[in-house]
Protein backbone atom coordinates (compact mmCIF):
# COMPACT_ATOMS: atom_id res chain seq x y z
CA UNK A 1 0.00 0.00 0.00
CA UNK A 2 2.58 2.35 0.65
CA UNK A 3 6.40 2.58 -1.04
CA UNK A 4 7.72 1.90 2.80
CA UNK A 5 10.14 5.15 2.28
CA UNK A 6 10.33 8.04 4.67
CA UNK A 7 8.70 8.53 7.64
CA UNK A 8 5.12 7.43 7.95
CA UNK A 9 2.92 7.94 10.55
CA UNK A 10 -0.68 6.81 11.33
CA UNK A 11 -3.05 9.58 12.37
CA UNK A 12 -4.19 9.47 15.63
CA UNK A 13 -7.31 11.27 17.27
CA UNK A 14 -10.17 11.61 15.10
CA UNK A 15 -10.80 9.30 12.07
CA UNK A 16 -12.30 9.12 9.04
CA UNK A 17 -14.10 6.09 8.13
CA UNK A 18 -12.75 6.07 4.32
CA UNK A 19 -9.60 6.43 5.91
CA UNK A 20 -8.57 3.05 6.77
CA UNK A 21 -5.76 3.27 4.54
CA UNK A 22 -4.48 6.80 4.43
CA UNK A 23 -1.60 7.87 6.15
CA UNK A 24 -1.31 11.42 8.27
CA UNK A 25 -2.33 14.51 6.04
CA UNK A 26 -2.35 17.02 8.41
CA UNK A 27 -2.17 21.11 8.12
CA UNK A 28 -2.11 23.07 11.25
CA UNK A 29 -2.23 26.77 12.09
CA UNK A 30 -1.47 28.21 15.46
CA UNK A 31 -2.53 31.19 16.16
CA UNK A 32 -2.19 32.72 12.99
CA UNK A 33 -2.57 36.60 11.83
CA UNK A 34 -1.93 38.87 9.08
CA UNK A 35 -2.17 42.80 8.91
CA UNK A 36 -2.66 44.05 5.61
CA UNK A 37 -2.18 48.19 5.33
CA UNK A 38 -2.69 48.63 9.19
CA UNK A 39 -5.87 46.42 9.63
CA UNK A 40 -5.70 42.49 10.86
CA UNK A 41 -6.79 40.52 8.18
CA UNK A 42 -7.38 37.78 10.80
CA UNK A 43 -5.97 37.30 14.06
CA UNK A 44 -5.50 34.49 16.33
CA UNK A 45 -6.70 31.85 13.67
CA UNK A 46 -6.15 28.43 14.70
CA UNK A 47 -7.12 25.65 11.96
CA UNK A 48 -6.58 22.34 12.11
CA UNK A 49 -7.38 20.42 8.25
CA UNK A 50 -7.42 16.98 8.25
CA UNK A 51 -7.41 14.08 5.50
CA UNK A 52 -11.10 13.73 4.64
CA UNK A 53 -12.11 17.36 4.74
CA UNK A 54 -13.40 19.76 2.85
CA UNK A 55 -12.67 23.01 4.15
CA UNK A 56 -14.53 26.00 2.74
CA UNK A 57 -13.29 29.52 3.53
CA UNK A 58 -15.97 32.13 3.58
CA UNK A 59 -15.92 36.10 3.33
CA UNK A 60 -17.04 38.99 1.87
CA UNK A 61 -14.70 40.66 -0.53
CA UNK A 62 -11.19 41.32 1.18
CA UNK A 63 -11.79 39.77 3.99
CA UNK A 64 -8.45 37.77 3.52
CA UNK A 65 -9.67 34.68 1.97
CA UNK A 66 -6.95 34.84 -0.88
CA UNK A 67 -4.13 35.82 1.45
CA UNK A 68 -5.14 32.83 3.73
CA UNK A 69 -5.33 30.22 0.91
CA UNK A 70 -1.71 31.73 0.12
CA UNK A 71 -0.01 31.73 3.63
CA UNK A 72 -1.10 28.17 4.09
CA UNK A 73 0.04 27.04 0.40
CA UNK A 74 3.62 28.46 1.77
CA UNK A 75 3.59 31.23 -1.13
CA UNK A 76 3.30 34.56 1.89
CA UNK A 77 5.79 35.26 4.48
CA UNK A 78 4.49 37.99 5.97
CA UNK A 79 2.31 36.51 8.38
CA UNK A 80 2.43 35.41 12.22
CA UNK A 81 2.18 32.71 14.24
CA UNK A 82 2.88 29.04 13.29
CA UNK A 83 2.13 26.44 10.63
CA UNK A 84 2.79 22.70 10.86
CA UNK A 85 2.57 19.97 8.18
CA UNK A 86 2.57 16.61 9.38
CA UNK A 87 2.79 17.98 13.09
CA UNK A 88 6.15 19.12 11.66
CA UNK A 89 7.26 22.82 11.52
CA UNK A 90 6.42 23.91 8.32
CA UNK A 91 10.05 25.24 7.60
CA UNK A 92 11.44 21.39 8.26
CA UNK A 93 8.74 19.68 6.57
CA UNK A 94 8.20 22.23 3.33
CA UNK A 95 9.81 19.89 1.04
CA UNK A 96 7.41 17.01 1.99
CA UNK A 97 4.65 19.67 2.08
CA UNK A 98 4.82 21.18 -1.44
CA UNK A 99 5.21 17.42 -3.05
CA UNK A 100 1.42 16.86 -1.41
CA UNK A 101 0.33 20.19 -2.54
CA UNK A 102 -1.69 21.03 -5.45
CA UNK A 103 -2.94 24.97 -5.44
CA UNK A 104 -4.53 26.74 -7.93
CA UNK A 105 -4.86 30.20 -7.20
CA UNK A 106 -6.90 33.76 -9.42
CA UNK A 107 -4.84 32.98 -12.33
CA UNK A 108 -5.35 30.01 -13.55
CA UNK A 109 -1.60 29.41 -14.74
CA UNK A 110 -2.70 27.89 -18.48
CA UNK A 111 0.15 29.69 -21.13
CA UNK A 112 -2.15 31.09 -23.78
CA UNK A 113 0.41 30.56 -26.53
CA UNK A 114 0.31 26.88 -25.58
CA UNK A 115 -2.34 24.01 -26.62
CA UNK A 116 -3.95 22.13 -23.41
CA UNK A 117 -1.98 19.52 -23.91
CA UNK A 118 0.95 21.39 -23.90
CA UNK A 119 0.27 23.00 -20.95
CA UNK A 120 -0.45 19.68 -18.86
CA UNK A 121 3.33 18.27 -20.06
CA UNK A 122 4.61 21.20 -17.99
CA UNK A 123 2.60 20.34 -14.94
CA UNK A 124 3.23 16.44 -15.24
CA UNK A 125 6.90 16.88 -15.81
CA UNK A 126 6.70 19.51 -12.58
CA UNK A 127 5.02 16.76 -10.67
CA UNK A 128 7.52 14.43 -11.57
CA UNK A 129 5.38 12.56 -13.43
CA UNK A 130 6.74 10.39 -16.68
CA UNK A 131 5.57 11.83 -20.26
CA UNK A 132 1.74 9.94 -20.50
CA UNK A 133 0.61 11.69 -22.98
CA UNK A 134 -2.80 9.30 -22.75
CA UNK A 135 -3.15 10.41 -19.16
CA UNK A 136 -3.14 13.96 -20.51
CA UNK A 137 -5.72 12.75 -23.26
CA UNK A 138 -8.33 11.70 -20.37
CA UNK A 139 -7.64 14.20 -18.01
CA UNK A 140 -8.55 17.04 -20.72
CA UNK A 141 -11.67 14.67 -22.02
CA UNK A 142 -12.30 14.39 -18.06
CA UNK A 143 -13.38 17.85 -17.51
CA UNK A 144 -14.88 18.03 -20.69
CA UNK A 145 -12.28 19.26 -23.42
CA UNK A 146 -12.53 16.68 -25.86
CA UNK A 147 -11.85 17.77 -28.76
CA UNK A 148 -9.80 21.24 -27.53
CA UNK A 149 -6.59 19.49 -27.10
CA UNK A 150 -4.62 20.89 -29.65
CA UNK A 151 -6.28 24.57 -29.64
CA UNK A 152 -3.62 27.42 -28.51
CA UNK A 153 -5.45 27.82 -25.30
CA UNK A 154 -5.83 31.53 -25.81
CA UNK A 155 -8.59 30.48 -28.30
CA UNK A 156 -10.31 29.07 -25.75
CA UNK A 157 -12.60 30.83 -23.34
CA UNK A 158 -12.17 31.74 -19.92
CA UNK A 159 -13.87 28.53 -18.02
CA UNK A 160 -12.18 26.24 -20.87
CA UNK A 161 -9.09 27.58 -19.41
CA UNK A 162 -10.28 27.34 -16.29
CA UNK A 163 -10.85 23.41 -17.23
CA UNK A 164 -7.35 22.80 -18.58
CA UNK A 165 -6.13 23.88 -14.97
CA UNK A 166 -8.38 21.93 -13.37
CA UNK A 167 -7.46 18.38 -15.44
CA UNK A 168 -4.33 19.17 -13.29
CA UNK A 169 -6.97 17.21 -10.50
CA UNK A 170 -7.17 14.71 -11.98
CA UNK A 171 -4.03 13.99 -13.95
CA UNK A 172 -1.20 14.56 -11.06
CA UNK A 173 -2.61 13.43 -7.72
CA UNK A 174 -1.67 14.99 -4.86
CA UNK A 175 -3.77 14.73 -1.54
CA UNK A 176 -3.90 18.08 -0.52
CA UNK A 177 -6.02 20.52 -2.42
CA UNK A 178 -5.93 24.51 -1.68
CA UNK A 179 -7.77 26.33 -4.63
CA UNK A 180 -8.52 29.77 -4.77
CA UNK A 181 -11.91 30.29 -6.40
CA UNK A 182 -12.31 27.11 -8.24
CA UNK A 183 -16.08 27.67 -9.79
CA UNK A 184 -14.84 31.26 -11.93
CA UNK A 185 -16.32 30.68 -15.10
CA UNK A 186 -17.33 27.38 -14.87
CA UNK A 187 -20.37 26.59 -16.28
CA UNK A 188 -23.73 25.18 -14.18
CA UNK A 189 -22.57 21.57 -15.22
CA UNK A 190 -18.88 22.20 -14.87
CA UNK A 191 -19.69 23.45 -11.33
CA UNK A 192 -21.71 20.29 -10.45
CA UNK A 193 -18.96 17.97 -11.56
CA UNK A 194 -16.38 19.69 -9.92
CA UNK A 195 -18.25 20.09 -6.28
CA UNK A 196 -19.05 15.77 -6.89
CA UNK A 197 -14.94 15.97 -7.59
CA UNK A 198 -14.12 17.90 -4.40
CA UNK A 199 -16.28 15.35 -2.24
CA UNK A 200 -15.11 12.71 -3.68
CA UNK A 201 -11.31 13.45 -3.22
CA UNK A 202 -12.16 14.12 0.24
CA UNK A 203 -14.16 10.94 0.93
CA UNK A 204 -10.75 8.57 -1.06
CA UNK A 205 -8.56 10.43 2.26
CA UNK A 206 -7.47 13.50 0.12
CA UNK A 207 -8.13 16.94 2.13
CA UNK A 208 -9.78 20.18 0.10
CA UNK A 209 -9.28 23.52 1.60
CA UNK A 210 -11.30 26.04 -1.11
CA UNK A 211 -12.55 29.97 -1.32
CA UNK A 212 -15.98 30.48 -3.12
CA UNK A 213 -18.78 32.63 -3.08
CA UNK A 214 -20.63 29.26 -4.81
CA UNK A 215 -23.08 27.62 -2.11
CA UNK A 216 -21.74 24.15 -1.81
CA UNK A 217 -23.94 21.19 -0.96
CA UNK A 218 -23.55 20.32 2.69
CA UNK A 219 -22.44 17.18 3.14
CA UNK A 220 -20.52 15.56 6.26
CA UNK A 221 -17.19 16.21 5.04
CA UNK A 222 -17.80 20.12 4.80
CA UNK A 223 -16.39 22.07 7.24
CA UNK A 224 -16.70 26.19 7.07
CA UNK A 225 -14.36 28.86 8.20
CA UNK A 226 -15.50 32.13 8.67
CA UNK A 227 -13.29 35.58 7.73
CA UNK A 228 -14.05 39.32 7.53
CA UNK A 229 -14.03 41.84 10.04
CA UNK A 230 -10.52 41.08 11.91
CA UNK A 231 -12.76 38.18 14.02
CA UNK A 232 -12.62 34.35 13.01
CA UNK A 233 -15.16 31.66 13.26
CA UNK A 234 -14.39 28.34 13.08
CA UNK A 235 -17.36 26.33 13.24
CA UNK A 236 -18.91 23.23 11.25
CA UNK B 1 -6.86 0.74 -12.67
CA UNK B 2 -5.26 3.52 -14.04
CA UNK B 3 -4.71 7.02 -11.90
CA UNK B 4 -7.05 8.88 -13.90
CA UNK B 5 -9.72 6.28 -14.17
CA UNK B 6 -9.87 5.70 -10.30
CA UNK B 7 -10.44 9.57 -10.27
CA UNK B 8 -12.78 9.94 -11.98
CA UNK B 9 -15.58 6.93 -10.46
CA UNK B 10 -13.73 7.57 -7.16
CA UNK B 11 -14.47 5.69 -4.28
CA UNK B 12 -12.19 2.72 -3.96
CA UNK B 13 -9.10 4.23 -4.53
CA UNK B 14 -7.90 6.28 -1.42
CA UNK B 15 -5.03 9.50 -1.47
CA UNK B 16 -2.17 9.11 0.40
CA UNK B 17 0.64 10.84 1.19
CA UNK B 18 2.90 11.85 -2.01
CA UNK B 19 6.85 11.06 -0.91
CA UNK B 20 9.20 14.10 -2.11
CA UNK B 21 10.42 12.69 -5.70
CA UNK B 22 13.66 13.93 -7.36
CA UNK B 23 12.49 14.34 -10.96
CA UNK B 24 14.92 17.64 -11.32
CA UNK B 25 16.31 17.13 -14.63
CA UNK B 26 12.61 16.11 -16.06
CA UNK B 27 11.35 19.44 -14.67
CA UNK B 28 14.21 21.54 -16.05
CA UNK B 29 14.31 20.16 -19.23
CA UNK B 30 9.92 20.63 -19.20
CA UNK B 31 10.51 24.11 -18.17
CA UNK B 32 13.15 24.74 -20.79
CA UNK B 33 11.27 22.99 -23.59
CA UNK B 34 7.95 24.95 -22.05
CA UNK B 35 9.76 28.27 -22.81
CA UNK B 36 11.87 27.62 -25.66
CA UNK B 37 8.28 26.90 -27.52
CA UNK B 38 6.60 29.55 -25.92
CA UNK B 39 9.18 32.37 -27.29
CA UNK B 40 9.42 30.72 -30.71
CA UNK B 41 5.75 31.08 -31.36
CA UNK B 42 6.41 34.66 -30.37
CA UNK B 43 8.98 35.27 -32.90
CA UNK B 44 8.14 39.00 -32.80
CA UNK B 45 9.86 38.91 -29.28
CA UNK B 46 12.52 37.24 -30.31
CA UNK B 47 13.41 39.65 -33.86
CA UNK B 48 13.05 42.92 -31.69
CA UNK B 49 16.16 42.36 -29.69
CA UNK B 50 18.10 41.48 -33.05
CA UNK B 51 16.42 44.45 -35.28
CA UNK B 52 17.01 47.33 -31.97
CA UNK B 53 20.96 45.87 -32.60
CA UNK B 54 20.98 46.67 -36.35
CA UNK B 55 19.09 49.51 -36.29
CA UNK B 56 21.38 51.46 -32.98
CA UNK B 57 24.45 50.34 -35.28
CA UNK B 58 23.12 51.91 -38.32
CA UNK B 59 22.47 54.87 -36.81
CA UNK B 60 26.75 55.35 -35.61
CA UNK B 61 27.74 55.73 -39.42
CA UNK B 62 24.89 58.12 -40.18
CA UNK B 63 25.27 60.26 -37.18
CA UNK B 64 28.98 60.46 -36.27
CA UNK B 65 30.93 60.03 -39.80
CA UNK B 66 30.75 57.74 -42.25
CA UNK B 67 34.73 57.67 -42.05
CA UNK B 68 36.07 54.26 -41.42
CA UNK B 69 39.28 54.83 -39.24
CA UNK B 70 37.04 56.89 -36.88
CA UNK B 71 34.61 53.90 -37.21
CA UNK B 72 36.98 51.38 -36.82
CA UNK B 73 38.32 52.96 -33.27
CA UNK B 74 35.21 52.99 -31.39
CA UNK B 75 33.80 50.13 -33.53
CA UNK B 76 34.27 47.21 -30.17
CA UNK B 77 32.88 49.59 -27.66
CA UNK B 78 29.53 50.14 -30.19
CA UNK B 79 29.68 47.14 -30.79
CA UNK B 80 29.32 45.86 -27.01
CA UNK B 81 27.02 48.92 -25.51
CA UNK B 82 24.55 48.32 -28.52
CA UNK B 83 24.19 44.68 -27.65
CA UNK B 84 24.11 45.30 -24.06
CA UNK B 85 21.29 47.46 -24.26
CA UNK B 86 19.29 45.32 -26.63
CA UNK B 87 19.65 42.44 -24.36
CA UNK B 88 18.21 44.54 -21.51
CA UNK B 89 15.04 45.27 -23.73
CA UNK B 90 13.93 41.71 -23.53
CA UNK B 91 14.65 41.27 -19.73
CA UNK B 92 11.61 42.94 -18.46
CA UNK B 93 9.43 39.89 -20.06
CA UNK B 94 11.30 37.60 -18.79
CA UNK B 95 8.90 36.32 -15.71
CA UNK B 96 6.58 39.45 -16.87
CA UNK B 97 3.91 36.32 -19.04
CA UNK B 98 4.62 33.93 -16.12
CA UNK B 99 3.75 36.35 -13.10
CA UNK B 100 0.38 37.82 -15.13
CA UNK B 101 -0.90 34.37 -16.00
CA UNK B 102 0.09 32.49 -12.88
CA UNK B 103 2.46 29.83 -13.97
CA UNK B 104 5.21 31.51 -11.50
CA UNK B 105 3.31 31.13 -8.51
CA UNK B 106 3.23 27.18 -9.72
CA UNK B 107 6.83 27.40 -10.12
CA UNK B 108 7.66 28.79 -6.66
CA UNK B 109 5.18 25.88 -5.30
CA UNK B 110 7.34 23.14 -7.08
CA UNK B 111 9.02 21.43 -4.47
CA UNK B 112 12.70 21.16 -7.04
CA UNK B 113 15.03 24.33 -6.29
CA UNK B 114 13.76 26.89 -7.47
CA UNK B 115 17.21 28.28 -7.98
CA UNK B 116 17.97 25.70 -10.74
CA UNK B 117 15.08 25.85 -12.67
CA UNK B 118 15.08 29.92 -13.19
CA UNK B 119 18.40 28.97 -14.48
CA UNK B 120 16.45 27.00 -17.64
CA UNK B 121 14.52 30.39 -18.22
CA UNK B 122 17.67 32.33 -18.20
CA UNK B 123 18.56 29.75 -20.29
CA UNK B 124 16.41 30.42 -22.94
CA UNK B 125 16.62 34.37 -22.22
CA UNK B 126 20.24 33.93 -23.33
CA UNK B 127 19.59 31.26 -26.31
CA UNK B 128 17.16 33.42 -27.94
CA UNK B 129 18.82 36.52 -27.12
CA UNK B 130 22.56 36.49 -25.96
CA UNK B 131 23.60 34.33 -28.42
CA UNK B 132 21.30 35.54 -31.91
CA UNK B 133 23.45 38.91 -30.91
CA UNK B 134 26.69 37.22 -30.97
CA UNK B 135 26.66 35.42 -33.88
CA UNK B 136 24.62 38.64 -35.91
CA UNK B 137 27.64 41.31 -34.19
CA UNK B 138 30.40 40.30 -36.88
CA UNK B 139 27.83 41.15 -39.76
CA UNK B 140 27.43 44.41 -38.05
CA UNK B 141 31.25 45.21 -37.55
CA UNK B 142 31.22 45.09 -41.40
CA UNK B 143 29.14 48.34 -41.39
CA UNK B 144 31.57 49.91 -38.67
CA UNK B 145 34.65 48.51 -40.94
CA UNK B 146 35.69 46.55 -37.90
CA UNK B 147 39.32 45.41 -38.46
CA UNK B 148 39.78 41.66 -39.85
CA UNK B 149 40.88 39.19 -37.24
CA UNK B 150 38.94 40.87 -34.45
CA UNK B 151 35.35 39.16 -35.57
CA UNK B 152 35.58 35.68 -34.10
CA UNK B 153 36.75 37.28 -30.48
CA UNK B 154 33.92 39.47 -31.26
CA UNK B 155 31.28 36.77 -31.19
CA UNK B 156 33.42 34.70 -29.03
CA UNK B 157 33.30 37.34 -26.31
CA UNK B 158 29.37 38.64 -26.80
CA UNK B 159 28.43 35.28 -26.57
CA UNK B 160 30.11 34.33 -23.25
CA UNK B 161 29.29 38.12 -22.35
CA UNK B 162 25.58 37.99 -22.76
CA UNK B 163 25.45 35.21 -20.51
CA UNK B 164 26.45 36.80 -17.56
CA UNK B 165 24.13 39.56 -18.82
CA UNK B 166 21.41 37.42 -18.92
CA UNK B 167 22.00 35.66 -15.58
CA UNK B 168 22.85 39.13 -13.72
CA UNK B 169 19.98 40.85 -15.18
CA UNK B 170 17.62 38.35 -14.44
CA UNK B 171 18.13 39.24 -10.90
CA UNK B 172 16.35 42.86 -11.74
CA UNK B 173 13.34 41.05 -13.72
CA UNK B 174 12.73 38.93 -10.97
CA UNK B 175 12.87 42.18 -8.59
CA UNK B 176 10.83 44.32 -10.71
CA UNK B 177 8.47 41.71 -11.92
CA UNK B 178 5.50 42.65 -9.33
CA UNK B 179 5.75 46.09 -10.47
CA UNK B 180 3.29 47.26 -13.38
CA UNK B 181 5.98 49.65 -14.79
CA UNK B 182 9.23 48.10 -14.03
CA UNK B 183 11.03 48.60 -17.00
CA UNK B 184 12.73 51.88 -16.07
CA UNK B 185 13.46 50.62 -12.93
CA UNK B 186 15.34 47.36 -14.26
CA UNK B 187 17.44 49.20 -16.33
CA UNK B 188 18.84 51.68 -13.82
CA UNK B 189 19.28 48.62 -11.20
CA UNK B 190 21.27 46.28 -13.59
CA UNK B 191 22.97 48.49 -16.04
CA UNK B 192 25.56 49.40 -13.15
CA UNK B 193 25.86 45.65 -12.68
CA UNK B 194 26.43 45.39 -16.15
CA UNK B 195 29.96 47.31 -16.27
CA UNK B 196 32.80 45.07 -15.84
CA UNK B 197 31.13 42.48 -18.20
CA UNK B 198 31.79 45.39 -20.58
CA UNK B 199 34.91 46.41 -19.64
CA UNK B 200 36.51 42.86 -20.45
CA UNK B 201 33.85 42.28 -23.49
CA UNK B 202 34.96 45.53 -25.22
CA UNK B 203 38.66 45.22 -23.82
CA UNK B 204 38.86 41.61 -25.75
CA UNK B 205 37.95 42.63 -29.10
CA UNK B 206 40.19 46.14 -28.53
CA UNK B 207 43.16 43.48 -27.10
CA UNK B 208 41.99 41.52 -31.02
CA UNK B 209 42.42 44.80 -32.91
CA UNK B 210 45.71 46.16 -31.44
CA UNK B 211 47.17 42.42 -31.89
CA UNK B 212 47.72 42.22 -28.06
CA UNK B 213 46.67 38.82 -26.25
CA UNK B 214 42.76 38.24 -25.67
CA UNK B 215 43.15 35.23 -23.58
CA UNK B 216 43.03 37.11 -20.23
CA UNK B 217 40.17 39.31 -21.50
CA UNK B 218 38.35 36.25 -22.44
CA UNK B 219 39.85 34.41 -19.07
CA UNK B 220 37.96 37.43 -17.02
CA UNK B 221 34.49 36.86 -18.87
CA UNK B 222 34.80 33.48 -18.28
CA UNK B 223 35.29 33.60 -14.64
CA UNK B 224 32.71 36.57 -14.30
CA UNK B 225 30.24 33.72 -15.89
CA UNK B 226 31.36 30.95 -13.69
CA UNK B 227 30.33 33.22 -10.70
CA UNK B 228 27.16 34.51 -12.08
CA UNK B 229 26.02 30.74 -13.08
CA UNK B 230 26.75 30.23 -9.35
CA UNK B 231 24.88 33.14 -7.11
CA UNK B 232 22.72 34.58 -9.98
CA UNK B 233 20.39 31.30 -9.26
CA UNK B 234 19.96 31.66 -6.20
CA UNK B 235 19.90 35.32 -6.05
CA UNK B 236 16.72 35.15 -9.10
CA UNK B 237 14.85 32.67 -6.44
CA UNK B 238 15.04 34.96 -3.50
CA UNK B 239 13.57 37.96 -5.52
CA UNK B 240 10.94 35.75 -6.92
CA UNK B 241 10.13 35.20 -3.73
CA UNK B 242 10.08 39.28 -2.52
CA UNK B 243 8.27 40.17 -5.64
CA UNK B 244 5.20 37.47 -4.89
CA UNK B 245 5.04 38.01 -1.66
CA UNK B 246 4.56 42.20 -2.29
Amino acid sequence: MTSGKGPLRVESGRKSPFLESALSLRLQAQNLACERDDRWLFRGLDLDIRAGEIVRVEGPNGSGKTTLLKILSGQLADYEGELYWDERPMRQARESFLSNLLYMGHAPGVKAALTPLENLAWYQAMAGQPRDEAARFAALEDVGLAGFEDLPAGQLSAGQQRRVALARLVLTPRPLWVLDEPFTAIDRDGVGALEQRLVEHARRGGCVLVTTHHELTPCAELRRIRLGGGGVDVGN
Amino acid sequence: MSATDGSLSGGDMSVGHVEPQGGLTVAFCATLKRDLVLMLRRRSEVMNPLVFFAIVITLFPIGISPDPQLLAAIAPGLLWVAALLAALLSLDSLFRADYDDGSLEQLLLTPQPLALLTLAKVAVHWLLTGLPLALMAPLLGIMLALPAGSYLVLALSLALGTASLSLIGAIGAALTVGLSRGGVLLSLLVLPLYIPVLIFGAGAVQAAILGDGIMAHLAILGALLSLALCLAPWAIAASLRISING
